[in-house]
């Protein structure tokens, strides 16, 4: 099963003159257990569409299937939709708003009707997942640092276990630990139950690092929807809308400009550093 | 003295219930001795919950130590009488944009700053048009800041920053929210002005390839300084990132691991060129 956008466009205040056409007649298929990158520069229309996938948004002309069913007919579960289909906010201020970060991470799950003993087991679950420490349980989390508010809105979509993952730039505002940290218990997480999972992300370096497929978003369309190894090789195409290759990438072509007989195709830290030690053997 | 200096800062947050009996005490900064000159590019970095934001509204009187002493161009920032000039003296951009933003329309929300500084009007849109140029804004000038994308938004915010002109900016994560050209654009538009212009920089964040050109860098630890120094000695020290839960520009981490690896190389490379050196290619 999947989610399936069929020529979504989104136009915000239609008619007005703050007209704006947020998405584009976007056409893409997400299909179960994949976890797909979503780049784009600021304003190409990432949130807008992430929106769209669990209903929060309606197209203005266009359709959304969830396994089959458009979600915009009457009488489909919007509210089932929305913990199936999870979606962390990239301003975590836009989803927390209990006394308590506990309470916070509980809503969710005790929105869905769950049993007071399973809603607290997730919760404290999903606290751990994202390594925010006990100190701060009972706190409120308007009174905790950026990035601590980051964590407590991601455990509060996690608490959920929804089916489909939706990451709005959920490392912005962690520390470099706490990104990997992060990502890490996500792509386990995936593995583990096979949860489709989208990422919008600035870093090139943590798509290169972990997405099986990369949908790279220009002005409301879609600009190219491949492998990530695929996609980086128009860095040129892509610094011209505002992106970039992942650093090493460019170090790579450095490398191979000074003579070293490189491959310049490599995205991560790992393949970077293979790669040189073999051409340095040569 | 310094345009910014901190002699044993502390500052506690003091949670209370509703009924304002105290809850719980966290000390967000402890003991912090600062000393930073006129023209410096400082950045600073650290785990979350390290203290950088706290540490940061100590620069701009927003807030006040619990102990010790922070001054801003030598006045002492408890000093109400000199609260505006503070103010002036160190703008600050925020982490989150959504919070600095007032005006219905870019230019307006640019111009605010120094409107309110009594800056005359001629003036106030030569400053507007030159600070949404320097961010690559200049183009929404009309639009409602409300209505932009995150990325968008956090230029604006720096933009109303520059306008007024101030001997200090100091900004906390500027560019979590900006697409990698726009990380670019913003760091090059703050290195220009504390180039050209000569404004000090406090630059908190948690790209660690923002900050190589820095004057000098800050690590925090629980409040308290942990490590400082040039970008070149702190990166060399790996290890003693990662256990701070920091990192090195991804460059520097390539370096590392070949020389893991057995090749021959120096600690502490910053930039591709300096790889390229030490390979001697
Ligand atoms: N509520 C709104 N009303 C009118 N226009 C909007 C609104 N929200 C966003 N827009 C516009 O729609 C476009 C897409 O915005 P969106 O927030 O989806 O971009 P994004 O790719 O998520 O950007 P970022 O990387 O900066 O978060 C932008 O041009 C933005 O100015
Ligand atoms: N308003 C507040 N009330 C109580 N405690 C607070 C408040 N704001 C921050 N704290 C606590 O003070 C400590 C330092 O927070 P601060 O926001 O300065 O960290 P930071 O280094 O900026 O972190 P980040 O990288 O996540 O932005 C943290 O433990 C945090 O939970
Ligand atoms: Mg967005
Ligand atoms: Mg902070």
């Amino acid at each position: 099963m999947a989610i399936i956008l069929d020529h979504v466009s989104h136009i915000y205040e239609e008619g007005t003159a703050m007209e704006a056409a947020a998405l584009k007649d976007v056409n893409l298929v997400i299909p179960d257990g994949q976890f797909i990158g979503l780049i784009g520069h600021t304003g190409s229309g990432k949130s807008t569409l992430v929106q769209h996938l669990n209903g929060l948004m309606k197209p203005t002309s266009g359709s959304i299937y969830y396994n089959g069913a458009d979600i915009h007919t009457d009488g489909f579960d919007k509210k089932n939709l929305r913990s199936k289909v999870g979606l962390v906010f990239q301003y975590p201020e836009h989803q927390l708003f209990e006394i308590d970060v506990f309470k916070d991470v509980c809503f969710g799950p005790r929105n869905m009707g769950l049993e007071e003993k399973e809603v607290e087991l997730r919760a404290y679950e999903a606290l751990k997942q994202v390594g925010l420490e006990d100190e701060y349980f009972y706190q409120s989390p308007f009174d905790l640092s950026g990035g601590q508010k980051r964590r407590v809105a991601i455990a509060g979509v996690l608490a959920m276990k929804p089916e489909v993952l939706i990451l709005d730039e959920p490392t912005a505002g962690l520390d470099p630990k706490g990104r990997d940290e992060i990502l890490d218990q996500i792509a386990l997480l995936r593995k583990k139950t096979g949860i489709t999972v989208v990422l919008v992300s600035h870093s090139m370096e943590d798509v290169a690092k972990y997405v099986d497929r990369i949908v790279v978003m220009n002005q409301g369309c879609v600009m190219y929807d491949d492998e990530p190894g695929m996609v980086f090789r128009h860095y040129k195409e892509l610094e011209q809308v505002g992106l970039a290759a992942p650093q090493v990438t460019y170090i790579m072509q450095e490398l191979k400009k000074k003579g070293l007989d490189v491959d310049t195709d490599v995205i991560t830290i790992e393949e970077a550093r293979d790669g040189i030690l073999k051409a340095l053997k040569r | 003295m310094g345009i910014i200096e901190a002699k044993k800062l502390i500052f506690e947050y003091i949670r209370r219930d509703e009924e304002g009996n105290v809850e719980g005490i966290t000390r967000a900064v402890d003991e912090v001795d600062l000393d930073i000159k006129q023209g410096d590019f400082v950045a600073v970095l650290g785990h979350n919950g390290s203290g950088k934001s706290t540490l940061a509204k100590h620069l701009n009187a927003i807030l006040y130590p619990t102990e010790g002493t922070v001054w801003v161009d030598g006045k002492d920032t408890m000093d109400e009488e000199y609260l505006w000039d503070i103010r002036q003296t160190a703008g600050m951009v925020f982490q989150n944009p959504d919070n600095q933003i007032i005006g219905q329309v870019v230019e307006e929300d640019v111009g605010f700053g120094p409107e309110n500084m009594g800056v005359p009007t001629k003036e106030i849109w030569e400053r507007v048009e030159e600070s949404l140029k320097a961010v690559g804004m200049y183009k929404y000038r009309k639009h409602s800041p409300n209505k932009l994308s995150g990325g968008q938004k956090q230029r604006v915010s720096i933009a109303g920053v520059i306008a007024m002109h101030p001997k200090c900016i100091i900004l906390d994560e500027p560019t979590a929210m900006l697409d990698p050209n726009g990380r670019k654009e913003v760091i090059r538009a703050v290195r220009a002005l504390n180039h050209a212009e000569g404004i000090t920089v406090v630059l908190i964040t948690h790209y660690m390839e923002e900050i190589i050109h820095a004057d000098k860098a800050i690590v925090m630890d629980k409040g308290h300084i942990a490590m400082q120094g040039t970008p070149r000695e702190i990166f060399s020290k790996v290890e003693k990132l990662k256990e701070l839960r920091l990192d090195v520009p991804q460059v520097t981490l390539l370096a590392y691991e070949l020389k893991k690896s057995g090749v021959n190389l120096p600690d502490g490379i910053l930039t591709c060129e300096e790889l390229i050196e030490a390979l001697r290619l």
